[in-house]
């Protein structure tokens, strides 16, 4: 069967503004919405698209943590995946973790394209994906904004600093999302409802045999610095002459 | 005890960008530090003699090979690994080209990676921005191991020039992969400044309301001031500019002397992009505005005026 896998990860929702513990121990997530990562969602539609355009059989949603990402699973059910696996495990699962852990279900399913989100939008390390790739020895495509198939072959637009770059690589591959490669579809009611029917299957991380190393420790979050009051000016003219008095422009 | 630290160069096959410069000065913050560039290239000598010129950096290894006339991640990271061994700490830009290859380097060496270092607080703690620069975090590494890491570079100057590290061509042992193969980059020519290191920026939002209202309202500015022109997300996604103009979470993180955001509400995401901007200007005809709490110059009004008249001021 031709499966694409597509990882996902439970995030604090887009919407919510972040504040610190006072206790510098981490972010306030008590009482926060939990979203699946917006660039996941991304990673998702996409396979649903290459799957309603028949070159996909099945696509199996994959996520890594406590039991409550399971709600985020059958959102991914509801908006269309056929399956989902939860690798249950505790605690800050560091990125190379999370690549040995999808390697595992690499070699299980065997997909022919793996697709994640660029970077979870809380910790921001964008490493997933990449570290997956090499683990697998297989090609990467990250930052995708388009993604076309040709057989035994993708050809995958990345947004890099320069510009848009276009690369071909052999299937299998690992291919991440970034914004513009789609917008994600909303869920409709009768799909949450027949989502709930799809098969979710839980398994350990220590059962696929990945050892759940802690390399990294978080020491202490801070709040952002924050910039001092600006002043405001009436017009173009005092505009000038507030550039002027700061030095950016000469007198 | 001293730390070897191994810098990847980027560059585009003759001009080593400034990203590099600006790793140095973040690995000269780690005690002791001992810094080599590793330049990978078909040609590598013109990248790799700018790398030796600069300072802080005691030597350069060129790696050429006809695989390297495009920096892909597949291709360079089992070299980089490869060449690894003796260091502590492996470092790139975390621009897109950083991001891309430093994961599949860690991945090859089994390291932790600390991505967007911006700031080193000892040999194995650093501060980095998590959640779109909503929060900060120090991260302490497990003692022993090897670490990968990419330097934000809004948050370091360039090192100067004025050294002369040596440069050696050392032998790689590495297997080099044929599944990703380069095709094209498309980049829109231009005589502005570089958006990413501009000591200028003029910015648009959504509210110049079309491509050509972007271009006939921004660009004369932008060259008045020798500025580089920016957008925000919204503007981007309306199609008012190209992507590469784009400035916040999902675009470029920058650090100019001076950043003018005109016609931008000032989105969280936004905002993220220009933290480390020196003067911000906003100029926006909503008083509240959320730019305007970021703002060291407000000045409320239709851009559409103010702009023309800020031009014929300065002219």
């Amino acid at each position: 069967m031709k499966r694409i896998l597509v990882g996902i990860k439970r995030v604090v929702d887009y919407n919510v503004r972040i504040r610190v513990k006072p206790d510098a121990s981490g972010i306030i997530t008590d009482g926060v919405k939990l979203s699946v990562n917006p660039f996941d969602e991304i990673a998702l539609e996409e396979a649903l698209r290459i799957r309603e355009r028949g070159v996909a059989e099945e696509i199996i949603v994959a996520s890594i943590g406590p039991p409550d990402c399971q709600q985020q699973l059958r959102t991914c059910l509801a908006m269309g995946a056929d399956r989902a696996l939860h690798v249950e495990a505790s605690g800050l699962v560091e990125p190379l973790v999370a690549a040995r852990a999808l390697l595992k279900l690499i070699e299980r399913e065997q997909p022919f394209l793996v697709i994640l989100g660029k970077q979870g939008i809380d910790d921001d390390n964008s490493q997933t994906g990449q570290m997956l790739a090499a683990l697998w020895q297989r090609p990467q495509a990250t930052f995708a904004s388009k993604v076309e198939l040709q057989g035994k072959k993708a050809r995958v637009t990345r947004e890099v600093d320069a510009g848009l770059e276009t690369l071909e690589v052999d299937l299998p591959a690992v291919i991440t999302a970034d914004l513009r490669l789609n917008e994600p579809r909303y869920v409709k009611l009768p799909d949450i409802m027949k989502a709930k029917k799809k098969p979710l299957e839980t398994v350990a991380l220590s059962a696929l045999g990945v050892e759940q190393r802690q390399r990294l420790r978080l020491m202490r979050f801070e709040p952002p610095p924050q910039r001092q009051k600006g002043i405001k000016v009436k017009d173009a003219a005092e505009l000038i002459v507030a550039l002027k008095n700061r030095g950016i422009l000469l007198p | 005890m001293s730390h070897r630290i191994l810098i990847v160069a980027e560059h585009d096959g003759t001009r080593l960008n400034p990203s590099t410069a600006k790793c140095v000065t973040c690995a000269a913050g780690i005690p002791e530090a001992e810094i080599t560039i590793i330049v990978c290239a078909a040609e590598a000598i013109a990248v790799a003699s700018q790398a030796a010129s600069l300072k802080g950096v005691s030597s350069v290894l060129a790696v050429e090979h006809p695989a390297n006339a495009h920096l892909l991640a597949a291709t360079l990271a089992p070299q980089i690994a490869a060449l690894a061994g003796a260091f502590s700490h492996v470092l790139g830009p975390s621009t897109t080209f950083g991001k891309d290859l430093m994961p599949r380097v860690a991945a090859l060496l089994d390291s932790p990676q600390i991505s967007d270092i911006m700031a080193i607080e000892s040999a194995t703690r650093f501060r980095r921005p998590i959640y779109a620069g909503n929060a900060i975090v120090t991260m302490e590494v497990e003692a022993g191991a090897k670490i990968v890491g990419t330097v934000r570079t809004a948050s370091y100057q360039a090192a100067a020039p004025g050294g002369s590290a040596a440069i050696e061509k050392p032998t790689v042992n590495a297997e080099i992969p044929s599944h990703t193969r380069f095709i094209s980059v498309s980049a829109p020519k231009s005589d502005r400044p570089d958006l990413q290191t501009a000591a200028r920026v003029i910015s648009g939002g959504r509210a110049l309301g079309s491509a050509e209202a972007f271009q006939k309202t921004l660009f004369g500015l932008a060259d008045r001031l020798g500025a580089a022109v920016g957008a925000s997300r919204a503007a981007v996604d309306a199609g008012y500019a190209p992507n590469e103009m784009q400035v916040g979470q999902t675009g470029r993180i920058i650090a100019p002397q001076l950043y003018v955001a005109i016609g931008i509400s000032g989105a969280i995401q936004h905002l993220t992009g220009i933290k480390d901007a020196r003067t911000i200007v906003a100029i926006n005809k909503d008083p509240e505005a959320p730019i305007f709490e970021v703002a060291d110059i407000g000045l409320v009004g239709d851009l559409f005026q103010i702009v023309p008249e800020i031009e014929r001021l300065i002219a």
